[in-house]
């Protein structure tokens, strides 16, 4: 039998020569232009990094491609990004071309760095996942064919994260992004009180539900729970541990888009990104409606906000007001918060725009 | 491939690098990938997944790294009715040598659909489908080239952290091998499940916080320093004369007004004791400003997404501390943070939802930290207080 606790190789192990020899010795890097990244050390040794986006998922023979370009350029070394972006280092300049023409022929964009729209952190979604609310793959592929010119330049006010999850979950921690898609259901769990009692725990099942809107079935003969359905948010946590409550639907599923959150310490502390819109309907393969509404947001967030400015940056300092109205969003009863932290985000001040 | 994927096919259009050409391209191999083709296809249809709730599937001696997924049309699909996926452990900062990257893909060939993430969102290598009697042996293979499995369930998730001192002048810590040193040293919290919930652990060598570590883990180590930023003014006039707005763009973005900006004798000036180390200007002119010398890590808890009782951003719990290895603070804070929520905490209970039930003053008192001002945005306002 295999050894088991080894842990994962020492990283040691996978870094070029050059990073070997200048760890912890760089003094500044600069973007030489979209996706091509420069480094330089204290001994005066350069790195350069081409930058690529991926499709994350990815087969195997592709990842075979990939290592045929490290191969021939990078000494046989490559790495991955948080999100999902490869990257191809080599010290000698003179490959950056050549590697930028060699990735071009895989199809990989080059870009991702600076003021621009990088990959998509982003979960699994129909491909294999059991509690999506809507599909991921193809919401990504549909987001990016859109923004791809936003990938490969870098003229936007600041970075502009997107992620996306596909339930309230958020495997994918999109919190926190400037624009974030979150799949959700719409409609209560429907029990299925025969098979509950063999499938679910039911103080388990009980206790996951946020709003204590699950209780033990009114007839006691009956080893089941009841949903008292005007307390029912749709999170799906009880579906979590309970798999006999399932709430996908067709057309009670879809996305919901939340926007002006980060996580960087720059300027403004890191944010939460907020509902703006509270639901857009599944329509597979392309989500239309939620495509030209997140190209709405972003023409506007370019228009409008300074330099350096995140989403929410400029969001907080021309008001949530003026940012519905520039992106014409109809403000609604969803958007008012009425959970745990709810009355933290009601105004306490006659200082507002109109 | 048999079925028309109409809906999936347009997947195949437009600039972006297409996940279904992916999937046909590991079709070619492996009828697995064909049928998830057409059960997206399928999905694609009819707006709902095709993938049943759980299942439990290891490998010996484990707890997790396999996720158990069966398909709920295994009639029509019968080479993904079992369809289960392995988090496996990358090396830390997301480096390969194509040697080992060739050999996982040898390795999933073999046993699997021939699908991989790189990576998941918890920075796992995630190898996508395979059928449960292929779990074991594809796990002794995978052993065999030096990989072990990620964490799932209540567990210690796999540590993560950015690229750190190995290609980054900005890091302030060595988040690389502090990251492998506590997944070594954590092996067993890591593939044993034992705790109310999971638990995740990121670092970030600077304030930037490029793996999200604020938003993302349990347990958040972010970079920074005690002294004052470096300044080298003849880089900065560099900066200036190469057409940088220095006083609209670097000075008037400064949150708390530390910098100023002497245009006649061209000279960035920095009150070290205002400056809150926000990375603004450093990211603005990386050529002349760098973190200080004095260098450690700001240790933060508690930061989730929504799951149960609202998503929340980590708190100052340590502001400041040295971090070398064997990193034996840290490791006993550790061991002290899991003892007092494995003892308190209810079933899927993140740490922070207990701290939030219990207090905060309990849980610094459960853990030896006194309290200080860097903790709290501010102090409380009501008058309902403890003695």
């Amino acid at each position: 039998m295999a050894k088991t606790d080894i842990g994962p190789p020492d990283f040691r192990e996978m870094l070029p020569e050059v990073i070997k020899k200048n760890y912890g010795k760089w003094k500044y890097h600069e973007i030489l232009k979209p996706g091509v990244l420069k480094h330089v050390s204290e001994t005066g040794d350069e790195l350069y990094t081409v930058r690529t986006g991926s499709p994350r998922l990815m087969s195997v023979d592709s990842v075979r491609d990939i290592c045929d370009i490290a191969d021939k350029y990078c000494d046989g070394h490559l790495r991955f990004t948080s999100r999902y972006n490869i990257e191809f280092m080599t010290p000698d300049k003179n490959k950056v071309d050549p590697l930028i023409e060699e990735v071009g022929k895989l199809g990989l964009p080059v870009g991702g760095t600076g003021k621009c729209i990088t990959n998509v952190v982003h979960t699994q979604g129909w491909i294999h996942c059991h509690s999506a609310a809507t599909d991921a793959s193809a919401v990504v592929k549909a987001i990016m064919d859109e923004f791809y010119d936003h990938f490969t330049n870098m003229k936007l006010p600041a970075q502009l994260r997107i992620s996306l999850a596909c339930c309230i979950n958020m495997c994918g921690a999109v919190h926190c992004s400037d624009l974030a898609v979150v799949g959700v259901h719409t409609k209560p769990p429907r029990v299925d009180h025969e098979h509950l009692h063999a499938l679910c725990e039911i103080p388990t099942t009980i206790a996951s539900c946020p709003t204590g809107a699950i209780r033990r079935h009114s007839d006691k003969e009956v080893k089941s729970v009841e949903v008292r359905e005007e307390l029912c948010m749709y999170c799906g946590n009880c579906f979590t541990v309970c798999p006999a409550m399932p709430l996908a639907d067709p057309d009670g599923d879809g996305v919901a888009i939340y926007a002006g959150g980060k996580v960087s310490n720059a300027r403004k502390p890191p944010m939460f990104s907020r509902l703006i819109v509270p639901f857009l309907p599944n329509n597979p393969p392309r989500w239309p409606e939620l495509v030209s509404t997140l190209k709405k947001i972003v023409g506007v967030y370019a228009e409008h906000a300074q330099e350096d400015e995140r989403m929410g940056e400029w969001i907080q300092r021309v008001g949530w007001e003026t940012f519905f109205r520039l992106t014409d969003i109809p403000f609604t009863e969803q958007h008012i918060d009425d959970f745990t932290h709810a009355v933290e985000t009601y105004r306490t001040t006659t200082q507002f725009r109109w | 491939m048999g079925k028309e994927t109409p809906m999936a096919d347009e997947l195949e259009k437009g600039p972006w690098p297409s996940f279904v050409k992916q999937i046909k391209r590991a079709a070619k191999k492996h009828p697995s990938a064909n049928d998830l083709l057409n059960v997206v296809e399928l999905s694609y249809k009819d707006k709902v997944t095709h993938w049943k709730h759980g299942g439990i599937v290891g490998v010996t001696g484990y707890g997790g790294g396999v996720i158990g997924r069966y398909s709920d049309v295994p009639e029509k699909f019968p080479n993904i009715a079992a369809f289960h996926t392995f988090r496996v452990n990358h090396p830390s900062g997301w480096f390969y040598t194509t040697k080992k990257l060739r050999q996982i893909c040898d390795v999933w060939e073999k046993y699997g659909s021939g699908l991989t993430n790189f990576h998941g969102s918890t920075g796992d290598i995630i190898l996508l489908g395979s059928p449960t009697e292929n779990l074991q042996p594809c796990f002794d293979a995978l052993s065999g080239i030096g990989f072990d499995l990620g964490g799932s369930g209540s567990v210690l998730r796999t540590p993560t952290g950015c690229v750190g001192p190995a290609r980054c002048e900005w890091s302030c810590i060595d988040t690389l091998n502090l990251i492998y040193d506590l997944t070594m040293e954590f092996q067993d919290e890591l593939h044993r499940p034992r705790w109310p919930y999971k638990f995740k652990i990121k670092a970030s060598g600077c304030p930037n916080d490029c793996v999200a570590a604020i938003a993302r883990a349990d347990f958040t180590i972010i970079g920074t320093w005690r002294d004052s930023l470096r300044i080298d003014q003849d880089a900065v006039r560099e900066y200036a004369e190469g057409g940088l707005n220095v006083e609209k763009l670097v000075v008037g973005k400064c949150p708390t007004g530390a910098l100023e900006w002497d245009e006649k004798a061209r000279e960035l000036k920095l009150k070290p004791q205002e400056c809150v180390r926000c990375m603004h200007c450093i990211n603005k002119m990386p050529k002349a400003l760098r973190p200080g010398l004095d260098c450690g890590a700001t240790i933060l808890i508690g930061g989730k997404a929504p799951i149960l009782k609202g998503a929340n951003l980590s708190w100052v719990l340590i502001p400041f501390i040295k971090l070398e290895p064997p990193y034996t603070e840290i490791k006993d804070l550790l061991l002290k943070i899991w003892d007092w929520w494995d003892e308190h905490g209810r079933t899927r209970e993140r740490v922070a939802e207990l701290i939030q039930r219990l207090g905060l003053k309990t849980f610094l008192r459960a853990v030896g930290i006194k309290p200080v001002p860097q903790m709290v945005n501010q102090p409380r306002a009501n008058p309902y207080v403890f003695f």
